[in-house]
């Protein structure tokens, strides 16, 4: 085999610092660990929406060659964190959320694990695992999200919010009121969940897990098997994709683990696609309500606004679908509810955008649907609403560049060749429409730890235990430390995804960069320091001077006033015979900043598209993604995750969806046939334009956050262009063909 | 979830052997491509005891006799989509073959496979599901269940599955003729016979006996010079139709003098539509003509809930299929 690749790191240097491991094979997934002695287990699932397993037939599997052990409810050891207070109720502490894998025989979803044989090759356990025979004690069940949202005994409250006058918008000089629904979306993330879990001996415990926080499954893990937390490690080095899918450890995880023990061999265990339907989570089914008005020049005057989301019947799911609408836009009267509907199907989780992403869609919809009202462009009836401070907590923001955003982006899209009636315009025989949405989420800074380690050949090496699910986080980190210190790229390696690193935070809600990027600043300034102490105390030359006098540069030591007195990295770790030195630095949580100041990242999606005025099939032209996200530390990493973002967002719009047969409670699209995630042909040029402002009130690399707001605002956006080439008001996503003829 | 039986593979290198072959193990299957076999192998769908592989067999050449263009039964999709005596005599072949499934897919998948694929209705492939195509008498799920996918003509009680293929409607509309080899001969059977309707018998797809292999599919020369193949789809590719229309017409002046017309995505298999043929024969390429024949191909059409849009959106396909086929050189 020819491995002389033509590929070379200073090709991609600019891109992506792990690219060429990842197109080359050599990245190692989590499933793709080769571990001797290693058995694989494969999940036998329920194929009944709810009630009790009576019997469960294993005598054919238990033949079947290869087979090591059946694990089910009645021969899996208990798991202690599983229920660690149930003797003492008043202690409060972890407590596993979620499904309790194989501890009892009842049924609260199809697809659920019920069983999970282990052989000694995956082919092996596949085949016994679909021997598994059985049968159940069948229960009334409901998975029907549309006919029982109305069914008010069956709503759980999940929080209400109120400013002004209730219902303010029935009193509107224009005004409109209408229900938005979304089906469920699922994450599917290319990379399937998989964990090996390998125990050494009955206190030490290693998982390579496909996750976007470490350091999260390190503690679940320890706390379901009673271990301390340094005997758990948790290696996560890279992430094929996750959109939120994997910040949680799903029943597969410790599932891993009891079977890695009971053998007492490692046991690698990976979910099958349609697998990732029923037990990593997806994006709720959403209904929303909303109410709006405004007086005749556009200045909103009331909103309303109710969502419903599903959850499963064993736990809450709340993202606040409603929130945008408290705050987006400045309005005197706002009232939102928001309530869950629990079903029997498992449980939803945050997928890109939680909840702005749900509610973004209603809100933005309806205010473009406002503005034809009113006639006045969908532009400039946001800019007349504008909030100047965030009207919930009266707060300034800490930055807040929207408007920016819509001037970009009007202009890189040709917002004046809209069509101001709809349908009025077409080009080769398509409807010719335009349409315009913002994107919100929150920004901060979580807190982080980082280390650096500069050895005496002028490399350094810069450390967390964050993993990177792809939207670049070792390419910012790269970026920052390099930047920082003055050194190559070339030179600065960062090392994640190891729970033996220095603590990161779980990956999600688009705060690794802003984390991260300001322990690894201090780690560079704290390096910085610590070099100039080592010149005045090792190398004559600078003996009679203070830190201060010195000065720090492409990393050279030199003094202020007389830059010819001046000593390298790598002369100066061999003067001091120290091969290396190395800090350890922290970034604490924005809490201060935050009681001062509302934090948020903003986007505005532009859309052009084309409508088949027969067919009703919809041609994307052209997108113009426009981020306020502060200072852009990686610019072809954070282009390229707006374009994924974009693309999501595609998805949501026009072709994704669940489909559930509630005769049975069964998904009947859970694989990639069926189940239509965007294809290259769906996808126009992308155009990715960033305010690029730093917020140095949030982090001091001035980044803020891009992940949600690449997606957030993109369906309404697409919607809204429909809308303007056709003159149908789309409120149900995704818009598939048959809603236009 | 998978299923992993054991299974006896053989390769063939004449079709005589492939027919003895089949003949003697009622359990075993041809497999050429197969883009569709092995997914319903993995999917416990099916588990033939002998897999007989024909791919060595001398049936790839696309050649040209005195009626017409006879295809070889193994002929890649991708090869035939790019033939150069396709695409200047049976355009709307090749388009309806690019119309298919994704890049890798026709690659792998031949002409022969292309026609014996199953259908992919979601009950057919969730052996936790009723469905009479796949274990007869257990009942048919689409019927009251998620059937936007589904058939609005020829469907009975038993099933209402369609037949997935881009490429046999365009050869149906071609009318192509399918050339079939077996234990007592040779036989031809016209593309529009190949498939057949549900019936009482939802398990039987098609026409081809026991141990029977097709060797080719023959389209004969056509005076047609305006054609299209139009699908519609939920995302731009790799998605079956919705209903797809393959249309050719001879056209002369603005005079209609011949018209074949077929449909995908409405039946268990593809659907011809010999009426609206007749009523277009004669008539001027007008967009009141071509609304009718919309209307009229829709005729008898019966939905099932969430397929009800397949009647409009046939309609309009239709109709829309023959304003681009005149558009068309």
């Amino acid at each position: 085999m020819n491995t002389d690749f033509k590929f070379s790191r200073t090709l991609f240097a600019d891109d992506r610092v792990d690219g060429v491991d990842k197109v080359t094979g050599k990245a190692t997934f989590a499933a793709e660990h080769q571990l001797d002695n290693m058995a694989y287990a494969v999940f036998v699932c329920s194929t009944i929406a709810k009630g009790s397993i009576k019997n469960l037939q294993l005598s054919q599997a238990k033949k079947a060659a290869g087979v090591l052990d059946i694990i089910y409810h009645d021969n899996c050891p208990v798991i202690p964190g599983y229920n660690p207070y149930a003797k003492d109720p008043n202690k409060k502490g972890f407590e596993w959320r979620g499904l309790k894998i194989f501890q009892n025989n009842k049924v609260y979803s199809n697809g659920q694990p019920i069983a999970m044989v282990i052989a000694d090759t995956l082919e092996r356990a596949v085949h016994a695992a679909s021997l598994v025979k059985a049968e159940y004690v069948k229960e009334e069940f409901d998975t029907d999200f549309d006919g029982s949202k109305t069914n008010e005994k069956k709503l759980k409250k999940s929080g209400e919010y109120k400013r002004g006058e209730e219902d303010a918008f029935k009193n509107g000089e224009a005004k409109l009121e209408a229900t938005y629904t979304i089906p469920i979306e699922t994450h599917n993330p290319m990379e399937l969940h998989a964990t090996i879990a390998v125990w050494d001996g009955e206190d030490k415990l290693t998982g390579y897990d496909k996750s976007q926080g470490p350091k999260s499954v390190q503690r679940d893990l320890s706390q379901n098997f009673g271990l301390d937390e340094k005997n758990v490690r948790v290696v996560t080095e890279y992430v094929g994709g996750a959109f939120g899918s994997a910040l949680r450890s799903w029943p597969h995880v410790p599932a891993a683990c009891i079977a890695a023990k009971k053998l007492n061999r490692p046991v690698k265990l990976m979910l099958t696609r349609e697998q990732m339907f029923t037990t990593v989570g997806y994006r709720p089914h959403s209904w929303q309500k909303i109410g709006i008005s405004t007086d005749k020049q556009g200045k909103l005057t009331g909103i309303t606004h109710h969502a419903i989301s599903n959850t499963s019947t064993y736990e809450d799911f709340n993202e606040g679908i409603v929130n945008v609408s408290q705050f987006l836009y400045d309005c005197p009267n706002v009232n939102t509810t928001y309530h869950l509907l629990p079903l029997d199907v498992n449980t939803p989780t945050w997928m890109r955008g939680p909840g702005p992403a749900t509610g973004c869609f209603a809100l933005e919809s309806a205010l473009d649907e406002l503005s034809y009202q009113l006639n006045i462009d969908p532009i400039d009836l946001r800019l007349i609403n504008h909030a100047d401070v965030h009207p919930v907590n009266k707060l300034p923001w800490s930055s807040k560049y929207l408007k920016e955003c819509y001037a970009l982006g009007k202009e890189k899209i040709g917002w004046d060749k809209r069509p101001t009636v709809p349908g009025s315009v077409t080009e080769d025989g398509m409807q010719v429409g335009y349409g315009m949405a913002v994107g919100v989420f929150g920004a901060g800074r979580g807190q982080a730890s980082a280390k650096g380690i500069l050895k005496s050949d002028g490399s350094l090496i810069l450390q967390s235990a964050v993993s990177d699910m792809g939207p670049g986080t070792s390419t910012a980190m790269v970026t920052i430390g390099a930047e920082l210190m003055g050194l190559p790229q070339s030179k600065v390696n960062f090392e994640l995804g190891d729970t033996d690193l220095p603590n990161g935070p779980t990956q999600g809600g688009s705060g690794s960069t802003a984390a991260i990027g300001t322990a690894i600043t201090a780690v560079c300034t704290a390096l910085q320091q610590t070099l100039k102490e080592m010149a005045i105390a090792n190398i004559p030359a600078f003996t009679a001077f203070k830190p201060e006098a010195l000065k720090y540069e492409k990393g050279i030591i030199s003094i202020s006033e007389n830059s010819s007195v001046q000593i390298s990295i790598s002369e100066l770790l061999i003067k001091s015979n120290k091969p290396e030195i190395d800090v350890i630095k922290d970034s604490a949580r924005a809490t201060a900043e935050a009681q001062k100041y509302a934090m948020n990242s903003f986007s505005v999606h532009f859309v052009k598209l084309h409508v088949h005025p027969v067919t009703g099939v919809i041609k994307l032209k052209q997108i113009v993604s426009v981020a306020d996200a502060g200072k852009i530390i990686s610019e072809n990493t954070a282009r390229s995750q707006m374009v994924g973002g974009a693309v999501g967002g595609i998805g949501m719009a026009l072709t994704e969806a669940v489909f559930i047969d509630n005769r049975y409670g069964r998904y009947t699209n859970s694989n990639f046939a069926d189940y239509h995630v965007p294809v290259n042909a769906d996808t126009p040029p992308i155009d990715v334009l960033f305010v690029n402002i730093p917020d140095n009130i949030i982090s001091p690399t001035g980044a803020k956050g891009i992940g949600e707001i690449a997606l957030i605002g993109v369906a309404p956006a697409i919607a809204n262009a429909v809308y303007n080439a056709t003159g149908k008001r789309i409120r149900e996503l995704p818009i598939t063909p048959d809603k236009l003829i | 979830m998978g299923i992993m039986i054991n299974f006896e593979y053989t390769r063939v290198s004449s079709t005589k052997a492939a027919v003895d072959a089949k003949s003697k193990n009622a359990s075993a299957q041809f497999i050429a491509g197969g883009t569709n076999l092995v997914d319903l192998m993995k999917k416990g769908i099916t588990s033939p005891e002998r897999l007989i592989d024909i791919n060595r067999l001398p049936l790839q050449q696309i050649t040209t006799d005195a009626n017409g263009i006879l295809i070889g039964a193994l002929a890649l999709n991708s090869d035939v989509a790019e033939h150069p005596l396709i695409k200047s005599k049976f355009p709307l072949l090749a388009h309806a073959l690019n119309a298919g499934a994704s890049a890798q897919l026709r690659n792998m998948a031949t002409v022969g496979g292309n026609m014996m694929q199953r259908t992919r209705c979601s009950y057919f492939y969730d052996t936790t599901m009723p469905c009479n195509k796949r274990e007869p008498g257990s009942g048919c799920g689409a019927l009251q269940g998620q059937n936007r996918m589904h058939a609005i003509f020829g469907t009975s009680e038993k099933c209402i599955a369609v037949h997935p293929s881009d490429m046999c409607v365009a050869l149906a509309a071609l009318n192509a003729t399918v050339h079939i080899t077996g234990p007592k001969g040779e036989r031809k059977v016209l593309l529009t016979d190949f498939h057949r309707l549900p019936g009482n018998t939802p398990e039987i797809d098609n026409v081809l006996q026991k141990s029977e292999l097709i060797t080719g599919v023959h389209i004969p020369t056509n005076t047609f010079n305006k054609s299209h193949y139009l699908k519609i789809r939920d995302r731009s590719s790799y998605a079956f139709a919705l209903v797809s229309v393959a249309v050719v017409l001879d056209v002369s002046g603005n005079k209609i003098r011949g018209a074949k017309l077929a449909m995908g995505g409405v039946a268990h298999k593809p659907w011809r539509m010999t009426a609206v043929e007749k009523f277009l024969i004669g008539k001027e390429t007008t967009k009141e003509n071509f609304t009718t024949a919309g209307n009229m191909a829709m005729e008898g059409a019966v939905s099932f809930g969430h397929n009800d849009f397949k009647i409009k959106m046939g309609k309009a396909a239709v109709t829309e299929a023959l304003k681009q086929a005149v558009q068309n050189i």
